[in-house]
Parts: C-alpha cells; structure tokens; sequence
C-alpha cells in the first residue's frame, strides 16, 4: 500500500503523543459526541502526558477525569456508545483492562451480535501497553492478541505518529468497539503528520519498506526494530522488506502474502508473548494457504519470552525481541536458504 | 423477609393505589398476565422440546418489572437481567417476536442469535437483558451520562438482582453514579436467592438498599410483590432522577416461585417456603384488592386476564410458525457498517 502522508498538506514533525492529541482534539472539534474520560486525564493530562491540554480546551464536561473504576468504566463507555455518544477511554496502563474484561469481552464485542444487529457500540479504549520503561510485571504487558482473539473487537496497533493519529481517527468514527494499543516508548518518538484529520483505514497493513529476500512482519514498536535491523541487514546485501501490520483484527493478510509472495522468507516479530500470539495466527495462515509451497525456509516468529516482564533493566530487554534479535534471526533465514 | 412480616391487604383503598388510575391499573394488570403466561408457555415448550438452551423464569415477580416501569416514558432506557422476560414486557416488547427468539427464529428479536437471555427491544428504550451478573449496572453508568451531554430528560432504570449486589461492578457504578448526579434508578430485586445462595448468607446487611448510605444516595426496601407499592418507590425514584437528584437504590423483596433455571431442584430451600410466598402472588394480590377497592370487578379481570392469555397463544403460533435463521447468514452482525 503506497504511503499516503506525502499527499497530504501541511505536514509537520510531532510526537506520537502529540498526534494522538490532535486526533482527540479534531474529533472532538468535529463531533459533540465525542468525549474523553479516564482516570488522570484531566488537570494531570494523562499518565502518560498525551490528554496534555484537553481539558482546559473542552472542558470538564468533555474531557472527564475519573476514579479508579476500570470495570465500570468501560461499562459505561458501553451505555454511552449504545445511546448516541461515541465514547473515548483512556485505560491508564494496558495491563488494568484486566480489571475491564467483563464489559469489553462479555458486553461491547457481543452486543451488536446478541441484539441481531439492532443496536451498536461505537467505542474506543486507549492502552498503552508495552515494555522498556522500568515498571516491571504489572504495568508493561502486551495483550492486544487476547482482544484480536475476539470477534466483534477491532484491535489496532499504530507505530508511527502519522498512524497514531489517523487509526485513532478512523477509530473514533468506526461504529465497532476499537482497542488502541498505544506502546509508552513510542509516545515520544517523533514523524511527518498532517495537520487536517485524516483516517488510516483499519484492516489496512503498511509495506514501511520494500525488500526482495526476507518478509518481516512487525506490530507496534517492533516496526521501528525492524526497519532499524532492515538497514543493518541491507548493508550485508540481504533486503528485507518490512510490513507494519497496523491492524490485528481485522488483520490484511492480503498485503502479508503478497509480499511472501515475493520474498519467500518470512520473519514475524512482535512484544506480546510469543506462545499462542499473533504470529502463531499468521504462520499459520500462511502454511494452510498455498503460500507455503512459495517458502525457500521456516518460518521465523520473535516474541515475548514465556516471562512476565521483568524489572531488572538487562532482563526487560532480554524478554522482548530488540533490533539485534531480528537482525540475527534474518540474517541467518536468508544464509540457510 | 418472610410473608408473613409483610404487610396485609388493605381494606380500604391506600394512596400508593390510589395515585393509579384505571386505565394504568388495567394495563398493569394486563401485563403482569402477559409476563406470566408468557412464562407459562415458554415454560411448557421447554418441557415439550419445543425450546432448546436454558431459561431464566420470573414467575413470582412481576410486580416489580411492571411497578418499576409504570413510571417510565417511552423514551425511557431499562437494563435488564438474565431474569429479563417481565422487564422486556413490562417495557412494551411485544411478546410474539420473543417468544420467536426462544424457539430460536429469524423472526425473534435477536434473529435467534441470543435466546432467552439477550433480549433487546432498542425501540422501546429497553437496551438488553444481561447473562452476567450485575454486567448492566457499568453500562446505565455511562447511559445516564449520555442523557446527561445530550441533555435529554430520559431516565434509565437498570434492573438487578440481589446476587449482583456483591459484584464489584455494583459497587463502582453506584458510586459514579452518586459522584456524577446521573438520572439512575438501580432497581434491585431481592428474590431471596442467588442461584441457591441465601441472600443473608452472601451479606453482612440485612438489605441491599443498606448500602446506599455508602453512596450517599436514597435506599428504599419495598414490598416487591405488591404492585401499587412499587409503582410509589419507582414513581418517587424515577421523578428525583429525571429532575436532576440523582441515582437512588430501590430494593424490591420478592420469590421467585420457579427454580434459579431448569437445572435447579430446589435442594436449598423448602416446599413451605415456596408455598408461602405463593400465598403472596403479585398478580392475585393486585386483583383482590382492586376487587376489594371496587376498582374492578372480578368478570372484567377475567376479561383482562383472557384477554392476555389470547395474545400469548397467538405470540406462540407466531413464534411456531417462523422460519429458521439461515446458517449462511451466521456472521452478518458480528460487525456494523
């Protein structure tokens, strides 16, 4: 898919943080319906900074900080969106929509399907998940693949600036539930974003680079490793061509098997635990499909360690797949075949 | 509460019957005896193999779906339970279409993707009957927000049971609820048992509505099986709601006459318990008083009852005669748009 931000004016610098609060912002310049709500959005501007200023532009009434309620919370993201609003949830760390299963998994993904059709659940949830920040098992887990595992879930995973602002978008006006997984090392990570709104279709992967001998498809912060390790490897001759998926559920596997088309080789890299993962769903897509006979090699997943994520800064590291990881692993996959 | 501290039948006519005029008495009446022989019915068709799954039956009960409701406008929100069939009548679903969704047809409210359990009537403000316990209660929360930015003068009563009263989910939306000023009745029926836990066994107050203080909202217990009694604490509820007072907390005491579903066999309560609260039947309990009071005699009560009966046999040959859902159409309304 050719990269549409070169198309649009006004293009500038801003962080990952910054785009998702524009994306807020515009939505909620564009559409009464939209609010904001989560614990510590307001005054504070989010743990994580990314509300920011929000609420001094729109007000308590629609920039809502909350108490900590997470279950009851995305209930009501539920109640809001079945009656009219088009509710945004911050969910403080990924890991506390463990505390917010029941209404997420049991309410928003089978209403719609339970109802015949009659009714729907126009909401988002906002996590930022991930590892590399120091805070250790309970704060920097990856679960967005227990979410893709459920129909009638969106799930996506922007990795740039420029997806994080318009997955959000296209989030906000999709009328499903959608989980945003935000990663907290990428908030301050900085790329060209358009200052109008603009939507990046959910369901729609990313070719973030082209290569001709080895696939590696990444999700989130491993799109960044992964480009990074593309340049390592391209100076040894070997051209990696590297997917962003963007989207886990629906996921494009059209563009995947394309390019595994063309590359015969496929390395599938991501932070949520390797074990019964996203990358088990694509290897395995790709084996029972006639793709498999195209393949030159195994393939290749890199995942999260059957670990909790641990505290000990050499350990986090080790737990989660880094650029070298993936360098080493296609490097060897191009050698061997 | 056993009968027997309940108190008796009036001789002459008290102000909570009173403030009810004929024509609501009628259509109370009238849909007490639609819930219950549509009850009845479906009952028998389980026996019969006409219905498959499990259901969930209210019999007992029905002057508290219907007291809790009479106060409501059209345009009013209710949540229901998985003891739903009473609320979704009392609301105004026509009990053909769910009779339908029992025998599992195209023709039911949910196309036969839901059952017994999930019924929604979007049109007449009911937003679904719930199989997880206290899963409603999150979803009013963010119901009475959306009436809130919408600045609707809606109210929503969400219905519960008095085993959802121990789930978190209670807790926190009671409190957002009080925090937030929403127009929230938390209708609570207290019939006695959760599954075949002993309600005062599972709580270390004597009622739900006790905890209401916790929240700083209004807690009342009402005789749940007395129809005028109801209609006067929900009257009371949904008035201060709509009129910007916030949530309140009714507690209805009540049996249900049935077990818990059709596994259950009575191991954990007696045959005397069961008979007397028989005694205490809402529906003849209604009557005889209104017969008592002259409001009515007793041919056009029977003509009330007759006449419900007939819309339910008619309700059953619909639902008998529907055609299949088609298994092509399985996923249609797993997603919107």
């Amino acid at each position: 898919m050719p990269d549409d931000r070169s198309t649009i004016a006004g293009v500038r610098e801003l962080s990952y943080a910054e785009a998702i609060r524009e994306a807020l912002a515009q939505a909620m310049e564009a559409d009464p319906r939209v609010f904001l709500f989560g614990e510590d959005v307001g005054v504070y501007g989010g743990a994580f900074g990314v509300s920011g200023d929000l609420v001094h532009r729109f007000g308590t009434e629609r920039v809502i900080d909350t108490p900590i309620s997470e279950l009851s919370l995305a209930g009501a993201a539920v109640g809001a969106a079945l009656t009219g609003m088009r509710p945004v949830l911050e969910i403080q760390f990924a890991d506390f929509v463990t505390l917010a299963m029941e209404q997420i998994v049991n309410q928003a993904a089978k209403i719609r399907f339970m109802f015949g059709g009659k009714a729907s659940v126009p909401m988002v949830v906002r996590l930022p998940g991930g590892s590399g920040t120091g805070a250790a098992a309970q704060h920097s887990q990856s679960l967005e693949a227990w979410f893709a595992h459920v129909p009638g879930l969106k799930v996506v995973q922007p990795a740039t600036p420029h997806d994080a602002k318009g997955l959000l978008l296209a989030a906000i006006d999709d009328p499903n539930p959608v989980l945003v997984f935000e990663h907290k090392l990428l908030y301050k990570t900085k790329g060209p974003v358009p200052s109008e709104p603009y939507r990046v279709p959910i369901g729609s992967a990313r070719v973030a680079r082209e290569g001709s001998d080895c696939t590696i498809v990444a999700s989130s912060i491993m799109t960044l490793r992964a480009l990074a390790a593309a340049e390592r490897l391209a100076q040894e001759d070997v051209q990696a061509e590297v997917i962003d998926l963007r989207s886990l559920r629906p996921i494009d596997f059209a563009t995947i098997a394309a390019s595994v088309q063309k590359t015969r080789r496929l390395v599938i890299v991501y932070e949520g635990v390797k074990t019964m993962g996203i990358g088990a769903e694509i290897a395995a897509r790709v084996a029972e499909s006639e793709l498999v006979h195209a393949l030159l090699a195994p393939i290749v997943r890199l995942g999260g360690a059957d670990s909790p994520i641990p505290y000990n800064p050499v350990l986090e590291k080790a737990t989660v797949p880094q650029e070298q990881d993936i360098f080493a692993a296609a490097h060897a996959l191009v050698d061997r075949s | 509460m056993s009968p027997d501290e309940l108190h008796a039948t009036p001789a002459v006519e008290r102000p909570e019957l009173a403030a009810l005029d004929a024509a609501t008495l009628r259509g109370a009446l009238y849909r007490m005896h639609l819930i219950r022989k549509f009850e009845e019915v479906a009952e028998a068709s389980y026996a019969r193999g006409l219905v498959h799954g499990t259901m969930h039956l209210s019999i007992g009960q029905e002057a508290s779906a219907v007291g809790a409701t009479l106060p409501l406008a059209s345009d009013d929100y209710i949540l229901s339970t998985h003891r739903g069939h009473g609320h979704c009548i009392a609301k105004g679903a026509d009990p053909a279409r769910m009779l339908a969704e029992f025998f599992g047809k195209e023709t039911g409210y949910c196309h036969g993707r839901g059952g017994s359990m999930h019924i929604a009537d979007i049109e007449t403000g009911n937003l679904g009957a719930n199989g997880i316990v206290a899963g409603g209660l999150p979803i009013a929360v963010g119901v009475g927000m959306s009436i809130r930015m919408q600045k609707q003068s809606r109210v929503c009563v969400v219905f519960f049971g008095d085993g959802a009263a121990n789930e978190g989910a209670f807790h926190e939306s009671l409190n957002l609820a009080s925090i937030w000023k929403l127009p929230i009745v938390f209708l609570c029926e207290n019939n006695k048992y959760g599954m075949s836990m002993d309600v005062a066994h599972a709580m270390a107050v004597p009622n739900v509505a006790d905890r209401a203080s916790a929240y700083a909202m209004p807690g009342i217990v009402v005789d749940g099986n007395d129809l005028p009694a109801v209609a006067s604490a929900a009257r009371e509820a949904v008035s201060r709601a709509r009129d910007g007072g916030g949530p309140s907390l009714v507690e209805c005491k009540t049996y249900r006459l049935r077990g818990h579903s059709k596994s259950d066999r009575n191991l954990y309560r007696t045959k005397e318990e069961i008979e007397a609260w028989r005694a205490r039947d809402p529906i003849r309990r209604l009557e005889s008083e209104l017969l008592d009071c002259g409001r009515f005699d007793a041919q056009a009560m029977k003509s009330i009852e007759r006449e419900a009966n007939a819309e339910i046999e008619r309700a059953l040959e619909f639902a008998k005669s529907s055609p299949a859902p088609d298994p092509a159409a399985l996923t249609r309304d797993v997603y919107a748009g």
